[in-house]
């Protein structure tokens, strides 16, 4: 079945000395290309599923398909060059340099040197670190970001058309958390891996998975489905949990303005002109395309700057921030260039948030599109 | 005669013994890293290791002087009592420095390595040895520097070194140069430390790779 990379049957893993297995004959497909997000509490036996797949950890007992293959029984060694592996700690080796680090794997495969040498500048320059001020730096002469930058790097460094990631942002800041997100998420665009990712987070996994996997314990699956379908239609009472307040806040997230239903009946007004009768209470100020000022009606001075303009890119749930950050119920909509789309206000949103799910709800953001 | 005058005088004996002691250090200290290496790669990640350091660990505690005399029983007089003895001594800070050096190893470092693809053997030799060779040549400058004194003890055995210097001032006491035959085996002991740690600390600063001096 080559649309599904990884496929996992019956898979057990038990300890000596623990009643209860660590992850109890679990099944699970994962298709090709996709992110596949590993989620749950502490314990549920997540890593674990994880590092059976490259079998740090060798089940008891079932199988493990790779691209249709059984590797159950093959060369641990020889599987793990073929599938990239990225953790939380990164796991850099301190004693070598940034373009060693990453040349692990090809030297293990015997890769030419001057074949290395440009795969290491491609998958910096990837990963937007400058190979000429990088290539030759120490893992501690990085920030936490540029380390997780790297040990990215050093997981794709083969090609390999898998990839497990276990927490990889859990321990950088949120802000370059969020930028490390959205860059393999805009390399996933590019390399279209096979990747498990592993988080506690269940708002980092609605964010980068096609599929989440919600774990509830001993590697039991609770719910496989798409982040839509998690948040809208929770499996069972513990997703709902899991999940905690706010799954529709959390679901705004997953649509992008630009498959939004914008407005574009605003009364707009160009710089200059005189404000022309209408049934609203601010007129929009264009100025050369852009939206520039919210032109009170009645005496038509005293304007307020647009604030908080959200282009294509943004999420309804950027839009639904704007208007609370600026204490209005509607936004202004921009294209790429910043050039006046529409506006989209609370009740719209609203009824997004109520429409029938399998229906009406606009095609959400594909993975990896920037947001 | 003075003790300078002396010394001039009888440097070729001198200059032997001290070559002689520099070799049965080097003996002593050589053997325990061919046994003592292995055994603490061995041991390093099993619960045995605990047992390997509670061994090397008595061996440390047994006075020098009755430790050189037992060996005679199984190995007789002369050097080869004399280096087992060393090597004995030795053992406990080369193996639990390199157990602790290993260990200190971070997790995630190794499991990283392991999760890529290298073997047991490479995980070891590129990863987790290069990363605990500076605790591990610290271990040999501890060592060396115990048993430079320790190896004096030897000429009881009938060994060589410059302990035959001192032994000979000690049992003519009294006599002219007594003093300065003590004096010379003194002197050569602690100039070799000297050396020696000189060496060592050069070694360490070489196996400290730039990535691992760099403070975080």
């Amino acid at each position: 079945m080559p649309d599904h990379m990884i496929q996992l049957v019956e898979l057990t893993k038990s300890y000596p000395g623990q009643s209860e297995p660590a992850v109890d004959a679990l099944t699970l497909d994962i298709p090709e290309g996709e992110i596949v997000v590993f989620v749950g509490p502490s314990g549920c036996g997540k890593t674990t599923t994880m590092k059976l797949i490259n079998r740090l950890i060798e089940p008891t007992s079932g199988r493990i398909l790779l691209n249709g293959a059984d590797v159950t029984g093959s060369d641990p060694d020889e599987l793990r060059r073929g599938i990239g592996y990225a953790i939380q700690q990164t796991g850099l080796f301190p004693h070598r340099t940034v373009a060693e680090n990453i040349a692990t794997v090809p030297k293990l495969l015997k890769w030419g040197t001057e074949r290395v040498r440009a795969r290491v500048d491609e998958l910096l320059t990837m990963v937007g670190l400058d190979p000429a001020e990088y290539r030759g730096r120490y893992p501690k002469q990085l920030s936490g970001g540029q380390q997780q930058r790297v040990g990215v790097a050093r997981a794709l460094a083969a090609d390999p058309p898998v990839l497990l990631m276990d927490e990889p942002f859990g321990a950088i800041d949120p802000l370059t958390r969020e930028t490390l997100q959205n860059e393999l998420l805009r390399i996933q665009r590019e390399i279209r891996k096979t990747i498990v990712f592993v988080t506690h987070d269940i708002d980092e996994a609605v964010k980068i998975g096609d599929r989440i996997a919600i774990f509830s314990e001993h590697g039991r699956v609770a719910q496989y489905d798409t982040p839509e379908k998690v948040l809208s239609e929770p499996a069972d009472e513990f997703v709902a949990d899991f999940i905690g307040a706010g799954a529709s806040v959390k679901r705004l997230s997953l649509t992008r303005v630009a498959d939004a239903a914008v407005a574009t009946d605003w009364p707009t007004v160009q710089r200059g002109e005189q404000p022309r009768e209408s049934d609203r209470e601010f007129l929009l100020v264009l100025d050369e395309g852009r939206a520039v000022e919210w032109l009170p009606r009645r005496d038509g001075r005293g304007g307020l700057p647009v604030l908080n303009a959200v282009g294509p890119d943004h999420t309804l749930y950027d839009a639904l921030n704007a208007m609370l950050t600026n204490n209005s119920d509607v936004v202004v909509v921009t294209d790429a260039e910043g050039t006046y789309r529409g506006t989209l206000d609370m009740p719209a949103i609203q009824d997004l948030i109520h429409a029938d799910d399998t229906t009406s709800v606009p095609r959400r953001a594909t993975k990896g599109e920037v947001r | 005669m003075g003790f300078i005058e002396y010394t001039a005088d009888s440097m070729p004996a001198l200059l032997g013994a001290t070559l002689e002691h520099t070799v049965l250090v080097l003996q002593g200290l050589g053997l325990a890293v061919l046994i003592g290496l292995p055994l603490a790669l061995l041991t390093y990640r099993h619960r045995s290791r605990g047992a390997v350091l509670a061994v090397a660990g008595v061996f440390l505690t047994i006075p020098s002087y009755a430790l050189f005399g037992l060996l005679i029983t199984p190995l007789g007089l002369g050097t080869a009592p004399s280096v087992i003895a060393l090597t004995l001594y030795a053992f406990l800070p080369v193996i639990r420095n390199t157990v602790v050096g290993l260990r200190e190893v971070d997790p995630a470092v190794v499991e990283s390595a392991r999760g890529m693809g290298l073997s047991r053997t490479q995980t070891l030799l590129q990863v987790e040895l290069p990363l605990a060779l500076p605790v591990i040549v610290t271990g040999l400058r501890v060592a060396t520097q115990m048993i430079l004194g320790i190896a004096a003890i030897a000429a009881a055995v009938n060994g060589p070194g410059l302990g035959n210097l001192i032994l000979q001032g000690l049992t003519s006491a009294g006599t002219p140069f007594a003093v300065y035959l003590t004096l010379q085996g003194v002197i050569g002991i602690v100039v070799l430390a000297i050396l020696f740690d000189l060496f060592f600390a050069a070694l360490g600063r070489l196996t400290t790779t730039r990535g691992m001096m760099i403070r975080a």
